[in-house]
């Protein structure tokens, strides 16, 4: 369930991001203030395990299909919400730019529905209350399994409002949550599975790694705050998701352009605010926005796409011969420049 | 020079979970000396080392590097003097490049950068890994991160040198290699090894350990001479040292 | 999701072509992260029907490709792996918006398959500037740009442990897979429960491993600090780079390139 660059607008985009942005600012702090630089090494290998881990395929009882793990949750359990975090981060950044999972505008998405979800709501709120301070495989299990499929389920949603939020896909609202969160649903109980199993597996070799084990009363203390703080964070994001979803599309316009619409302009009639008005109106990081707005055009702003208004075979013509030649045009520059790069490049380099 | 004594009084050490893996170990190393340390697997060599530069601390007994017992509030003078080359490589290269992680440890001491990299050059150098300064740790070969494991810690100028298991995963020429490195150093060694050639070649004196104590201590020769010590202890003559059919 | 298990082989790429001795495009990591961000911010902010004035940005990654001497097939095979995600959202499209926008003599193009293909060009621009980011610049130069441009220490100093952990790991669970497969002759994959201990096992492995290498580290004087010596100014040529592609990504968004360059072909024709 990465969310992939090509289905969020960048206002969707760059919120998430200015959100993940904070979160992330914020457990760096955490751990810096722990003083526990054994943190350090800690969270760099378990990423890497999280990594190996997903290569591994296993095969999903009574289904005989396969999956594999998604991790949030087994890093929540052994490093504790920030260090977790920040962990997840760094797997889905490395995902994104090695192995094209999800892109880098997406990233702050990916970030919040994998890596909040599990680390900043489910796991202390559930999965550390429910296992608390005196494990046994029955808590773990229960506490596994129930934080699993909360947090798939919210990222699943947030899946859900990102993409709708965006206007780029045309799945409606409903079916699109139609057919995530049942998907999710399933998909967090093998999670839990898995997760469960895991973590016995460790906790029964070696009771102190856990970060719900029994050493650790000290660190159940700042409870209140860390409550306190997530709902402030849960209630601010919510609102703006929700901001999103109720006000698409016509409320995603910035006030700035609202005022400059092409209508009211003729009313202002500065031909200096028209330009302005009309660079602004191209620029806009809106899709759905009618850009380009042709003169029969019904006005910016409505949810039929103004950007190729006119049934106009000629004009589709043009595109489609423009469109070829445009690409023809950027291979041979690309080919151009390959060649100058291996002409101009007689001095010979190390291979590796 | 009396400040490069390595002094074990009675050493003991237990695990979390209560495996007890030094029982009173004592000896006392001077300025110089190479001293290999062997023993069967769970001897306690590792756990010994450990103490050596406080990444562990003694349950009971006490260490002594140089004028400094080991205490958690001088333990960061005691690893300044003690360069530790443990293992696995790969736990000891962990930054991007080699140079890098050569040169970790004297940004960690402070010194200025045109220091640092005079540093890691020589260090490099001594252990002719050149080469290898640009490159990452995990697209080298086997010796080529023993080697630069081994100025990681040079780079700190250290004035003991501790090894685990040096010569472990290395074919033989890179083996050759790094026992003539070793043989070069004119630093106070401590090497825990399997590897009784090994120690045949660098170390004039051996310490057998055996389950969490000292089994045997004394000069090389005279304890590898003494096959029903090396039985009882579960080691095998050096190779070298063994008559060869026909001969 | 995935992706990752199915790009183990991959993994050998892992650190791109950014090699610190020999980079065939040499900019600085910094200008390269703030032009794929633009690069990507405006290929996101084009209209869903606007195929056609999308297609002029084809030529940023084609042309970082030629300039940094990156494969085309190294790229495509990692899209490829990628694709179903957005494929599988997009192909909705045709479906909820049958609306026909657009006629090309007997046929008829609704706006769902226009913005179906949009996503899908969407889809290789921008991820394709990903991967180029790393392939080009490196990724440990990438993290250092990251960490000069304010990203926090931790978060820097995490991404390059677990990129230099990756194939240790990698290594060890496909080691024992092997030995598991070896060792049960069913060939359908591994059961749930041997998964559990596996990676259980896997589990303790790494976590002994970060308690060696926090001893390696704490034994050369670490104390909660990773420093680093490496030191690039932002030069001239990288501000021009990045100044450069962005003029050309705000020509782009600005005007209808190809919708003009049609127009004056087959002015010229007629
Ligand atoms: N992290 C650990 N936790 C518990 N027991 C350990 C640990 N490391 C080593 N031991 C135990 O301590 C004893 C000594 O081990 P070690 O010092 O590694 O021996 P050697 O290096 O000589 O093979 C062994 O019995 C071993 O099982
Ligand atoms: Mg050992």
């Amino acid at each position: 369930m990465h969310m992939a660059d090509a289905l969020i607008s960048p206002a969707v985009g760059g919120t998430m991001w200015a959100v993940t942005a904070g979160l992330t600012a914020y457990s760096a702090k955490k751990i810096g203030a722990d003083l526990n630089e054994r943190i350090v090494p800690l969270m760099g290998v378990l990423g890497a395990f999280v990594f190996a881990a997903q290569m591994i395929n296993f095969t999903i009882p009574a289904t005989g299909s396969s999956g594999h793990l998604g991790g949030g949750m087994i890093l929540a359990m052994l490093l504790g919400p920030h260090a977790a975090f920040l962990t997840m981060a760094s797997v889905l950044a490395v995902q994104a730019l090695f192995f094209a999972d999800g892109g880098l505008l997406a990233l702050g998405c990916n970030i919040f529905n994998l890596g909040f979800f599990p680390c900043f709501v489910a796991y202390p709120f559930l999965c550390r209350r429910i296992v608390g301070a005196n494990p046994s495989a029955g808590r773990i299990l229960a506490g596994a399994m129930l934080s699993s499929i909360v947090a798939l389920q919210l990222g699943a949603f947030a899946v859900v409002l990102e993409t709708v939020a965006s206007g780029i896909s045309e799945l409606p609202f409903t079916t699109f949550a139609l057919l995530m969160q049942p998907i999710h649903l399933a998909i967090g109980v093998v999670e839990g599975l898995v997760t469960a199993a895991v973590i016995t597996f460790v906790w029964s070799a070696r009771p102190e790694v856990l970060h719900v084990a029994p050493g650790r009363e000290a660190g159940r203390l700042p409870m209140k705050k860390v409550l306190v703080g997530l709902v402030a964070i849960a209630v601010l994001t919510g609102g703006v998701l929700s901001w999103f979803a109720s006000t698409h599309p016509d409320g995603l316009e910035w006030s700035m352009l609202r005022t400059a619409g092409t209508e009211e302009l003729s009313g202002h009639g500065s031909a200096a605010h028209a330009a302005l008005a009309g660079i602004q109106e191209k620029i806009a990081l809106l899709p759905d926005y009618g850009f380009r707005a042709t003169p029969g055009g019904s006005g910016a702003g409505s949810r039929e796409g103004e950007s190729w208004p006119d049934i106009n075979a000629g004009r589709s013509v043009a595109g489609i011969v423009g469109g070829g030649l445009t690409l023809l045009l950027a291979g041979v520059v690309g080919i151009v420049l390959r060649r100058a790069g291996q002409a101009g490049r007689s001095r010979p380099t190390p291979e590796r | 020079m009396s400040h490069h004594i390595v002094e074990l009084k009675n050493l003991e050490f237990a695990y979390a979970d209560g495996t007890p893996a030094l029982r009173g170990v004592s000896f006392r190393i001077v300025h110089g000396e190479s001293v290999g340390l062997v023993g069967a697997n769970g001897a306690g060599k590792s756990t010994l080392l450990l103490h050596l530069n406080g990444c562990l601390f003694p349950v009971g007994g006490t260490v002594q590097v140089g004028d400094y017992p080991l205490t958690r509030k001088n333990v960061d003078d005691v690893r300044r003097r003690v360069g530790m080359v443990f293992q696995d490589p790969d736990d000891q290269l962990f930054m991007p490049r080699v140079f890098d992680d050569v040169a970790f440890g004297p940004l960690n001491l402070g010194l200025p950068r045109d220091e640092v990299e005079s540093r890691v050059h020589g260090a490099l150098r001594q252990v002719g890994a050149d080469h290898l300064a640009e490159r990452p740790p995990y697209k080298i070969s086997g010796g080529e991160k023993r080697a630069a494991a081994i100025a990681t810690v040079l780079s700190m100028s250290p004035d003991i040198l501790v090894m685990d298991e040096p010569s472990s995963g290395l074919d033989p020429l890179s083996r050759r290699q790094l026992i003539e490195l070793l043989r070069r150093f004119r630093h106070t060694k401590i090497i825990a090894t399997h590897d009784l050639d090994l120690v045949l070649d660098v170390c004039e004196r051996t310490i057998v350990l055996n389950g969490g104590r000292v089994a045997a201590d004394g000069p090389t020769a005279e304890i590898f001479r003494d096959e029903a010590l090396l039985m009882a202890n579960h080691l095998e003559k050096p190779l070298r040292m063994q008559p060869l059919a026909g001969c | 999701m995935s992706g990752a298990g199915q790009a183990l082989g991959s993994l050998n790429g892992l650190d791109g072509l950014g090699r610190a001795d020999a980079p065939a495009l040499r900019v600085d990591p910094r200008a390269m992260i703030v032009t794929t961000f633009l690069f990507i911010a405006v290929v996101s902010s084009f209209d869903k029907y606007d195929l056609l004035g999308l297609l002029p940005l084809v030529l940023y990654p084609v042309s970082l490709m030629a300039l940094g001497r990156v494969s085309f097939r190294r790229i495509a095979r990692r899209l490829l792996v990628a694709s179903p995600f957005a494929v599988m959202i997009g192909i909705f499209n045709p479906v909820f918006d049958g609306r026909i926008i657009a006629e090309l003599g007997p046929l008829a193009v609704s706006g769902g398959w226009i913005s179906f293909a949009s996503i899908l060009v969407k889809f290789l621009l921008t991820v394709s500037a990903a991967l180029l980011l790393v392939e080009i610049c490196g990724f440990d130069a990438v993290c250092f740009g990251l960490g000069k441009m304010g990203v926090p220490r931790v978060l820097v100093s995490q991404l390059l442990f677990l990129k230099r952990y990756i194939h240790v790991a990698a290594d060890e669970a496909a080691r024992m897979v092997r030995a598991h497969a070896l060792r049960s002759f069913r060939r359908r994959g591994m059961s749930f429960r041997v998964f559990g201990s596996l990676c259980g096992q896997l589990l303790l492995r790494s976590l002994d491993r970060a308690q060696r290498i926090y001893n390696a580290m704490i034994s050369r004087g670490f104390s909660g600090r990773i420093h680093l010596l490496r030191e690039r100014s932002v030069r001239g040529g990288d501000i021009l780079f990045a100044s450069l592609w962005i003029g050309f990504f705000l020509l782009v968004r600005l005007y209808n390139i190809p919708l003009w360059i049609g127009t004056l072909v087959l002015g010229s024709l007629a």
